[in-house]
């Protein structure tokens, strides 16, 4: 991660308002994600970043501002030009249990973008590819012929994450995908975006409410508030030197798993204003 | 730093569990087991923490001290003070909930009635106890001034949807806790919050239990904010305790392979991110 490679993803003044309200869910966001390299979003809930991701992958349309994945302006793309750039940009959501169709078998969720995208028509290599990336996620070929429901939230999380991984995008978005799981299972969903993305290269845009969590697995981070971009810098710097007083408070309200530290913390902790 | 007759009166345990077993189910042919058998004690005034994943235990333990679900049967002992309350009428049962132990659930939005003013709300335990409105309103304004409610007697007669999600928790605190329980249980109390707002709920239980003297049994997932809320943890898997002991002793030298997985499970602020997280082998039992 020398922040020297290609730009992959360009956001640029990005702005997204709802009709009936006084400030905009997305107000004027704009940063890059080079090739390689995983973005941390973090921010409290309502803080935008969630709208912000699914501006980007297309999901929904901002009122302004534009987004580049390569060459390419999302934003203003036909139908079939749409079509190859939701094939490079995959997201991967907060709940597994309503983000996988119960009703489809392992093997068609995982599948189903490489028959879509005319990736592998023949069913039989199509079956091969499918057996490929479940080894990734670490989850058995006898999974194949098995739906969601007889899968645990952390299996069901692998099984959303090789569908996405499928058709091979150069992007992947991540919307609070360890969130829901609990701790144990979470720090294995955890390791293994991490093996994935040193294995695959993989670009990621991350979001998380949970500052340790986006520590670490994120080379650069950007911190939200209000619709706004209020920090953005590498890792070292936004959790070693924060410049924003909001990114200061955000890192002294979490809690430490260590009793004499938690205890001072805990005693020391004062927010600035009554945001609450 | 406690005074010999501070001992002799915490050698008295407030609550005291032994051999609980839950199981839920119509008959006893089908009901299932969830709780197999678990000791838990808190003294008067202790803060203990019940931590465990999902599936642990932990929710229906304190689910059974409050006697909360009818279709649970409940064997061994559940004591608090003078009284066992696996056989308690339902009657008895719930003069002790709220005078004797209050509780917090994780949504403060489902625990509260959208449709009444909070202030009616916070008022009710004293009012069905028989204390006069006027005291008892009175009583409840003091509380949520207490609680950090800014212009509390202003906003003792708003709706619960006038509130922020923070403030929210703050009414349910001060519902669970105005009739003066000797107990308070919390059920992951911060986990829908926001993390600068967990912070300071956190503050406030904190300030209100030593206030009060009340003992708090905190239920959560999350080691983190035990280690700065608890005196003594309990560590719960699969309806089993896996293990307990006081909070610094196993946070730095955890005794079970649960624990130590389970605390090298958390991402920190304060280690190397470049090292991979413990993994906890997803079937490993408790016995």
């Amino acid at each position: 991660m020398t922040g020297r490679s290609e730009v992959l993803l360009e956001v640029d003044g990005l702005v997204q308002r709802y009709p009936g309200t006084r400030n905009a869910a997305v107000d004027d966001v704009s940063f890059q994600i080079r090739i390689g390299e995983t973005l941390g979003l973090v921010g409290e809930s309502g803080c935008g970043k969630s709208t912000t991701a699914r501006c980007i992958a297309g999901l929904t349309r901002p009122t302004g501002g534009t987004v580049r994945l390569g060459t390419r302006d999302v934003l203003s793309a036909s139908r079939s030009a749409l079509k190859s750039l939701r094939r490079d940009m995959q997201m991967v959501f907060q709940d597994p249990y309503s983000s996988l169709n119960p009703r489809m078998t392992v093997a068609d969720l995982v599948g189903e973008g490489l028959l879509v995208h005319g990736l592998r028509p023949e069913r039989r290599a199509r079956r091969d590819r499918v057996v490929e990336l479940l080894d990734m996620v670490g989850l058995p070929a006898s999974s194949l012929e098995r739906r969601p429901r007889s899968f645990s939230g952390g299996q069901r999380q692998r099984i959303a994450i090789a569908r996405a991984l499928a058709v091979e995008p150069r992007l992947l978005i991540c919307d609070e995908p360890v969130s829901s799981l609990d701790v144990s299972v979470q720090a294995q969903v955890l390791n293994l975006f991490k093996k994935l993305r040193t294995q695959l290269g993989l670009s990621m845009l991350f979001i998380a409410h949970d500052l340790a969590v986006v520590r670490y697995l994120c080379d650069q981070v950007a911190v939200m508030q209000s619709g706004r971009i209020v920090e953005i810098g590498s890792r070292d710097q936004v959790y070693g030197a924060p410049r924003h007083h909001y990114t200061r408070e955000l890192l002294a309200a979490v809690p430490v798993p260590d009793p004499p530290v938690e205890r001072e913390r805990m005693r020391t902790f004062r927010i600035s204003e009554e945001s609450t | 730093m406690s005074t010999p007759a501070d001992r002799a009166q915490y050698g008295q345990n407030l609550l005291e569990i032994r051999g609980l077993r839950v199981a839920y189910g119509n008959s006893r042919r089908d009901a299932v087991e969830v709780v197999h058998g678990i000791d838990l004690s808190i003294r008067p005034g202790e803060r203990l923490a019940v931590v465990g994943e999902s599936g642990s235990g932990k929710s229906v333990t304190a689910r059974a001290v409050l006697g909360l679900d009818t279709d649970a049967s409940l064997s061994g002992s559940i004591r608090l003070g003078e009284h066992e309350l696996t056989t308690l009428s339902r009657r008895r049962m719930r003069d002790i909930r709220g005078a004797r132990i209050g509780l917090i659930f994780q949504d403060p939005l489902a625990a509260l009635n959208p449709v009444m003013r909070v202030g009616w709300q916070i008022m009710q335990p004293l009012i069905i106890r028989g204390t006069g409105k006027r005291e008892a309103r009175q009583r409840g304004i003091d509380l949520l001034g207490r609680l950090g409610v800014r212009d509390a007697g202003a906003r003792f007669d708003d709706y619960p949807h006038q509130f922020s999600g923070g403030m929210r928790q703050r009414v349910v605190i001060a519902i669970a806790v105005i009739a003066q329980p000797e107990l308070l249980i919390a059920d992951e109390p911060t986990t829908a919050l926001d993390v600068r707002v967990q912070a300071q709920v956190l503050q406030l239980l904190d300030e209100l239990a030593r206030e009060r003297g009340m003992a708090v049994m905190l239920i959560t997932h999350d080691l983190g904010i035990v280690a700065g809320f608890a005196e003594r943890v309990v560590v719960m898997r699969n309806g089993r305790v896996v293990e307990h002991g006081d909070v610094d002793s196993i946070y730095a030298a955890p005794k079970a392979e649960y624990t130590r997985g389970l605390l090298g499970a958390v991402p920190r602020l304060d280690s190397d991110p470049d090292r991979e997280l413990a993994t906890v082998a997803p079937d490993w039992d408790a016995s």
